[in-house]
């Protein structure tokens, strides 16, 4: 499975691209796969404060819905609308076209907890299986 | 249902389990006095003995078959063909109760799924879920997906929108953040148009009206989703769904949501319930509608086939994050709906709207030539009217149902500024003759 050396990760799997004070989030192939078809998100709002760890958007599938945290604190400055129209670019596209929004960083200290591709791929690997 | 027994040696295991000794010990909390009241309870009867005295009792109600009925505010007496009663009581529908296995319960779904198509072409809307409980309840879930959907924390409702629905909708955002401010209505019955955009503000997440209104006014909206749209908010109307056969759909008002009482399609009064709540939204809103939802769709053969859709919505999904805590609908009684209205057809819908407009009309005018009463005459009504009396109300009613007639509901109970006036329904279950017959008795009081 790809898991991008130059992102971030968290332990529930949001990806997390760094550019300067900006960061933006996405979910991981791993992820994508065991939501399965993404049929609706509901992005955050442009100006809506978060705080990590805590919910920030939904990612829906045909049989459940999936919250998706923040990995950093900060506040939402996009969201990607083409989700809208679009769900499945999660699917195909999880680390490009399938983005899900990006924040301002408010907290850049909080970027120290989070896994390189590494870890991740070794968190995965302990993942219990289905 | 099979009888479940619990041995004593299954006792014994259950209270180690929790790790008592004795029942005795376990609700040893409760004062002994309260452990096993004396009740006073009459001797056993016979089953002759039970039925006779039930039928005693049943006597001592009057129907509204047995007197003239003039009572609406919320209920309302109407025709119901003996078709639709049939289709209800077909045992395949009346024994099914829920899908509780969806998939398996093809014919349940279909009827959903029937009632929701007829609803949003009634409602002028584009998604109706499968019904709650009563109109009260959904008009409260529609208030929820305003506050939720805006993320605003007020909603701003009609005084003349139906005080029960109004004390629903208190309890439902009872110990929330949420707050309900309330604009009030004219001395001809209409909503203040002033109040209502002085009160429209930044926190608004949602303005309800009622139309007609609790007074039976049919409601002048004209330029009101405008304001309210502008202001970010939502509007939310309650209507009694057979009068949409003769006036504006909610759609048409360019309303978000629709959501009041289905009573009136094909439900008896039955005192009070069980009746019907519908609510109907826009596409935009989808994804915040409350309780079930049925889908058409195709099967793995490709053939049509029907299932509950959008469940992730729903509370077995999503939690606590759920919006609403409502998993279960009145699926009979949506079926009654949708019997009611399938056996009308659009234009037996705009029939029977209009006949009940035409009696009310007759009474309403007959009403306006008494000396000692006075009626709303500056807007439209559909089946009902508020009627001015002179005289002390309670003593007409009680000079009337010694007659046999109820006269209407007393507005005084809801409205204490609204002394001896009343308010008058008239449906198609009421001939020329049983009006006359009304307006003669209320001429002698």
């Amino acid at each position: 499975m790809n898991f991008p050396e130059n992102l971030r990760y968290t332990k529930t799997h949001e990806w997390i691209a760094v550019q300067g004070t900006k960061v933006k989030v996405g979910v991981t192939e791993y992820a994508q796969k065991e939501i399965s078809d993404v049929v609706f998100v509901e992005l955050p709002k442009a100006g809506q404060a978060v705080q990590q760890a805590k919910m920030a958007a939904v990612v829906e599938s045909v049989k459940a819905a999936f919250d998706i945290y923040a990995p950093v604190s900060g506040t939402i400055t996009d969201a990607n609308k083409a989700l809208e129209a679009n769900p499945g670019l999660i699917n195909h596209s999880p680390y490009a076209d399938g983005w899900i929004f990006e924040l301002e960083l408010s907290n850049p200290s909080e970027l120290n907890s989070l896994m390189t591709a590494a870890q991740y791929h070794e968190a995965v690997q302990q993942a219990p299986k289905h | 249902m099979p009888y479940l027994s619990l041995t004593e040696e299954e006792k014994k295991a259950m209270l180690g389990e929790i790790g008592v000794r004795s029942f005795d010990e376990l609700i040893k909390d409760i004062p002994v006095s309260l452990r096993d009241p004396k009740i006073s309870l009459p001797s056993s009867l016979s089953e002759p003995e039970v039925q006779d005295l039930i039928s005693k009792l049943g006597r001592k109600n009057t129907s509204t078959k047995d007197a003239l009925s003039f009572l609406g505010a919320g209920s309302y007496e109407h025709f119901i063909p003996a078709a639709a009663l049939e289709i209800v009581g077909r045992q395949e529908f009346l024994t099914a109760y829920t899908p509780y296995q969806p998939e398996a319960s093809q014919g349940t779904l279909q009827a959903i799924y029937e009632y929701q198509s007829l609803m949003t072409e009634l409602t002028g809307l584009d998604v109706s879920n499968a019904s709650h409980y009563d109109g009260a309840t959904s008009l409260a879930e529609a208030a929820l997906v305003a506050l939720k959907h805006t993320d605003r924390p007020k909603l701003l409702v009609a005084r003349s929108v139906h005080p029960h629905y109004r004390e629903t909708m208190r309890t439902y955002l009872a110990g929330t953040p949420y707050k309900v401010e309330e604009f009030g209505f004219n001395e001809d019955g209409n909503f203040n148009r002033e109040e209502f955009v002085a009160k429209l503000d930044a926190t608004v997440a949602g303005v309800i009206f009622q139309t007609p209104n609790f007074l039976g006014l049919v409601e002048d909206l004209e330029g009101v989703s405008e304001k309210i749209h502008a202001n970010g908010s939502l509007m939310i109307l309650t209507s009694d769904p057979l009068s949409l056969g003769l006036f504006k759909s909610p759609g048409e008002w360019g309303a978000d949501i629709a959501a009041g009482e289905g009573q009136p399609l094909g439900l008896s009064m039955m005192f009070g319930g069980p009746y019907l709540g519908y609510f109907v939204t826009t596409q935009a809103l989808m994804r915040r509608i409350p309780g079930r939802l049925a889908g058409l769709t195709q099967d793995a053969d490709g053939k049509r086939a029907f299932c509950l859709t959008l469940q992730a919505r729903e509370q077995h999904i999503r939690r606590e994050r759920a919006g609403s805590n409502i998993c279960s609908n009145q699926a009979l009684c949506a079926l009654a709906a949708c019997a009611y209205m399938t056996l009308l057809g659009k234009k037996g819908i705009h029939e029977i709207a209009e006949i009940n407009w035409d009696r009310a009309n007759y009474l309403r005018n007959k009403i306006a030539g008494l000396k000692n009463f006075e009626v709303d005459t500056m807007q439209p009504i559909f089946n009902e009217f508020r009627v001015k009396s002179k005289k002390s109300f309670a003593k007409i009613e009680e000079k009337l149902m010694a007659q046999d007639i109820f006269p209407g509901v007393a507005l005084e109970t809801f409205y204490p500024e609204l002394k001896d006036q009343f308010l008058v329904c008239a449906t198609e279950t009421k001939s020329k003759e049983d009006l006359d017959r009304f307006v003669e008795a209320l001429a002698q009081c």
